[in-house]
């Protein structure tokens, strides 16, 4: 029967309630007292030099306030990077400066030039139109091939527009040549991995806030990691120590990584505030939203994979232009290394792997993680080779992956690729998902479309994914420069309620459910009595929040660790009031006893008696009921599946139907189904968008030509089918306590190489070996007559 | 400025505003109703949708002043009189039809004028309704089943009137 509340419970979602009725708090809905408004004026050329910026007639405009180019900031820090990659030089990588707004130059379509703050929003937009721009336009780098290639330099540091060349496993490299120059068969495959748009249904907003008569910044925003701006900002940008700086993000309307980096409004904001003495509100609209917020992807790949003749891997040797785009945000030296690299072994035993991966600067908006981040473009590359591999060799592609798994009794098991893996079971989501899908009836399926008409195909995937983010040693030596662990106190009130503060935060996860029965499976209590609290520095020890698929694995075990100890203490009061030795108490179902006695004593009683404390030890005991811990992970965790989708293809137009999809994840131990299952949907929906529908497409001179969703095509809900997903193979993670690894990102990670392999499936027998996402009725159509 | 009046969720409420203000700048900006939501400038994402005289309507597309002496709902009067989730909502709930929040007031005021319309709505009709509220956290998949569930609870209350 299923539990109606604690670990394994689908308990309903308590946020929903304020969300359903209009009462959530997002950073919009906030305002105030005597706000003034800034717009934005953001570039509209690519590349170019800034000879002038005359703003006389704008700051005379009805309800202006104050008007501000980099000319009034200076002093001030740049956007900070978060991460050090080392070149294959072992130099630094080239880390331009990011200046709040731009100084000097533009270096792509939406970097900010001026901000107009004004009585209204309506009033700054309109003052904005009379300010007049002197820019002499420079070659637009867009081509990251050209851009490497002799194209005008973007930044002086940079030349050659190269931010890093870096090699992994550099010691392997000879060894991965000499196995592919020998190989009984090699299989090459050229592949870009489409750039994408986060696009979170909220648009970024931020306010800024200076209270005079306590020197104190408070900076509202839409973050997934309010101590990580505070930090970022704080420390780098304004020179504003933490207990001077307050960082509050309410209400998050989705984020997938794009609300993890510190922005430049965040900073002009929080600064500008001060120098006006009014508060500032800053809202994106859309269209501001794709030239500004971190974009994701944008890699071009060639992939090597050398096999014997009973299709054994054992070589893998990738090469990978990324795209930075024109400055560096707060993790994207990290994506395609380190969040890349070291999950090209997979779900398999390849032994030796190299890959050479060029950083590139372009007159494009930043790139930075999006859900999955690294992994879904390393899990593309490789499934899609092994797919093609399949083919070439003549070999079933599920038994092909099957002979190359990871054994179930191989873990831990360390890969080439720097990572060891602590448990997994890859045959059995696999047989899990074929079984799902009824693999074994699909040939007959085929048959009957092709009696319509149709082309029918089948594509599996298997994926791994390093989440649980991160040992903060291991990052350490890999260029973070900060650590990754996850902070949380736990605070039992005198009644025995219970108060959880935690650093990580939900942007629509639902973690006030998810952690509240947590703890309550921990306490024994009822859910109802627990209260998360998230999102506001002020309120919250410290926190590194939500990204990587972390909040629980890492989040969820930092508090463990702290109801545990305050378990241990409420022990200690539960013998004092029974005058029992502490040793004999036990605690289980919100009530401590003592063992081979009928003494107890109730979780209330307890709490009351922390706060007051008329006959405590004193000496031994100090009253109060509240513990903080940080909780830093041995290890990633790694969550893992197979997924498998049928389509049928329209050879007359070209288009596409996604007949099933199936999804078979391993997440470990799984604390609220119906929460994993609706991640999982997302995850899949953002995969298949990917695979089918987006791109931020740019044309020669830089303008983001899909700019808006009336030419971004976002998945609707007829664009997709029904999903069927199963969690019901577990292999616990082995080194957190809850035996959690991870659900947030997997369904983006697995999708899109399922969806490729089942259209190039349906079009193989026309000699389509492969074709570049997004899957638009033109490009299946024009692969299907080249 | 020009003076409009209307009322919202039952009760007459009347402002001063511009001609270009729009009807979702009203209601947030001048009535502090915060649920309706700005997902997009090209009437595309239909977080803003609410109900005119009982149609749903993208409130970023309507200017306020065109909705003088009109009856506006928004998702701040779809709970039931005494504050408990009305059946849709209550749908979206148990069947985890919501993960940021979003995107979902338009969610639910777009599935109520559906289910006005058409009360026992097939998969495909619902997911052909939708074309004009993108959400980016659920895939769909929850929301179709919130607005089936939605549907069957509605008929059941229909059923057990007659």
């Amino acid at each position: 029967m299923p539990k109606d509340q604690g670990i394994g419970a689908s308990s309903k979602r308590r946020e929903d309630i304020r969300f359903l009725t209009g009462k959530g708090q997002y950073t919009d809905d906030l305002n105030r007292p005597g706000q003034s408004y800034a717009y934005i004026l953001r570039s509209n050329v690519a590349h170019g030099t800034i000879d002038g910026i005359d703003t006389s007639a704008a700051a005379a405009a009805p309800g202006v306030v104050r008007i501000f180019t980099s000319a009034d900031m200076e002093g001030l820090g740049g956007v900070p990077c978060g991460w050090q990659v080392t070149d294959k030089n072992g130099e630094p990588m080239k880390e331009p400066m990011h200046p709040i707004l731009a100084a000097g130059k533009v270096r792509h379509v939406g970097d900010p030039i001026a901000v107009v703050v004004a009585e209204s929003l309506n009033e700054a937009r309109d003052a904005a139109e009379l300010i007049e721009l002197d820019i002499t336009e420079l070659p637009a780098q867009i081509d990251m091939a050209a851009a490497i290639s002799g194209g005008a330099a973007l930044h002086e540091e940079a030349p050659d527009n190269i931010c890093f060349d870096w090699e992994f496993v550099a010691e392997n490299k000879e060894a991965v040549d000499q196995a592919i120059a020998g190989a009984h068969h090699v299989t090459t495959l050229e592949l870009t991995n489409n750039r994408l748009v986060a696009n979170p249904m909220e648009p970024r907003c931020a306010i800024g806030e200076y209270n005079a008569a306590t020197d104190e910044h408070t900076l509202y925003t839409t973050s997934q990691n309010p101590h990580v701006i505070r930090l970022l900002m704080g420390a780098f940008v304004l020179s504003i120590p933490e207990h001077k700086l307050r960082v509050v993000a309410p209400d998050v309307g989705g984020g997938f990584g794009s609300k993890i980096y510190h922005y430049a409004e965040e900073a002009f904001v929080t600064w500008a505030s001060k120098q006006i003495g009014r508060p500032i509100k800053w809202t994106s609209d859309r269209s501001e939203a794709f030239i500004s917020d971190a974009q994701g992807r944008d890699h071009v790949t060639k992939v090597e994979l050398a096999l014997n003749e009973n299709g054994k891997f054992l070589a893998l040797r990738c090469s990978t232009l990324a795209n930075m785009g024109a400055y560096l945000s707060t993790f994207a030296p990290c994506v395609p290394t380190w969040l890349h690299g070291t999950l090209l072994a997979g779900n398999y035993t390849t032994p030796l792997i190299f890959t050479n991966v060029k950083a590139v600067f372009t007159n494009t908006v930043p790139v930075d993680a999006y859900r999955g981040a690294g992994r879904p473009e390393a899990t593309y590359q490789l499934e899609r080779t092994i797919d093609k591999a399949a083919r070439e060799m003549g070999i079933d592609p599920i038994e092909l992956r099957r002979r190359n798994f990871i054994q179930p009794d191989q873990y831990p098991y360390a890969t080439p690729v720097a990572v060891e893996y602590d448990s997994g079971n890859y045959l059995q989501t696999m047989d899990k998902a074929v079984e799902i899908a009824d693999v074994a009836g699909f040939e007959a399926r085929k048959t009957e479309s092709a009696g319509r008409g149709k082309l029918r195909g089948l594509g599996v995937a298997s994926y791994i994914e390093a989440c649980g983010i991160a040992p903060s040693t291991l990052v350490g030596a890999l260029g973070a420069r900060a650590g990754l662990y996850e902070a949380a106190t736990v605070r039992v009130n005198p009644t025995g309620s219970v108060s959880v503060m935690t650093g990580s935060h939900s942007h629509g996860q639902g973690h006030e459910t998810t952690f509240a029965q947590v703890v309550a499976d921990r306490l024994g209590c009822d859910e109802s009595n627990i209260d998360i609290v998230h999102g506001d520095t002020s309120k919250i020890p410290f926190g590194m929040g939500t990204y990587g698929s972390r909040s629980l694995a890492v989040g969820g075990s930092a508090i463990v660790k702290s109801v545990d100890k305050i378990v241990a203490k409420a022990k200690k009061i539960a013998a004092h009031l029974m005058e029992a030795s502490e040793a004999d108490v036990e605690f289980a179902n919100g009530e401590f006893t003592v063992a081979g006695t009928d003494k107890k004593v109730a979780w209330g009683d307890v709490a009351l008696t922390a706060y007051v404390p008329h006959n405590f030890p004193h000496e031994t005991l100090e009253p109060g009921l509240e513990e903080t811990s940080f909780y830093d992970p041995a290890n990633f965790t790694y969550p893992a599946g197979a997924y498998i989708c049928e389509v049928e293809v329209d050879p007359d137009t070209g288009v596409v139907e996604i007949l099933n999809f199936t999804a078979a994840d391993d997440f470990g131990n799984v604390v609220n189904p119906m929460i994993v299952e609706g991640q999982v949907h997302g995850g899949l929906a953002q995969g298949i968008g990917q695979a089918m529908l987006e791109g931020a497409v740019y044309d020669v001179d830089g303008q983001l030509v899909s700019a808006s969703f009336m030419d971004y095509a976002m998945p609707r809900a007829d664009d997709l089918p029904t999903f069927e997903v199963d969690h019901s193979s577990i292999t616990p993670c082995t080194h957190n306590p809850l035996g959690v690894k991870g659900c947030g990102e997997a369904g983006a990670i697995g999708s899109p190489p399922a969806l490729v392999n089942a259209v190039v499936d349906a079009l193989a027998d026309r000699g389509v070996t492969h074709i570049d996402m997004p899957l638009t009725p033109k490009r299946v159509w024009e692969a299907m007559h080249d | 400025m020009t003076t409009v009046s209307m009322t919202v969720n039952g009760k007459p409420v009347s402002g001063d505003v511009e001609g270009r203000t729009l009807l979702v700048q009203f209601l947030r900006e001048d009535l502090s109703l915060t649920g309706t939501h700005v997902g997009c400038d090209t009437s595309q994402c239909g977080a803003c949708v609410v109900h005119v005289d009982g149609e749903s309507v993208k409130a970023c597309s309507v200017l306020a002043a065109a909705c003088d002496g009109a009856e506006v709902q928004t998702i701040e009067g779809m709970a039931n009189p005494d504050g408990s989730l009305g059946v849709i909502q209550q749908a979206f709930q148990d069947h985890h039809g919501l993960q940021c929040g979003f995107c979902t007031p338009g969610m639910v005021m777009s599935a109520a004028d559906l289910l006005q319309k058409n009360g026992d709505p097939s998969e495909t009709e619902i997911r052909e309704w939708l074309e004009g509220n993108i959400c980016r956290c659920t895939g769909y998949h929850n929301i179709v089943k919130s607005i089936q569930a939605a549907a069957a609870t509605l008929n059941g209350q229909v059923q057990a009137a007659e």
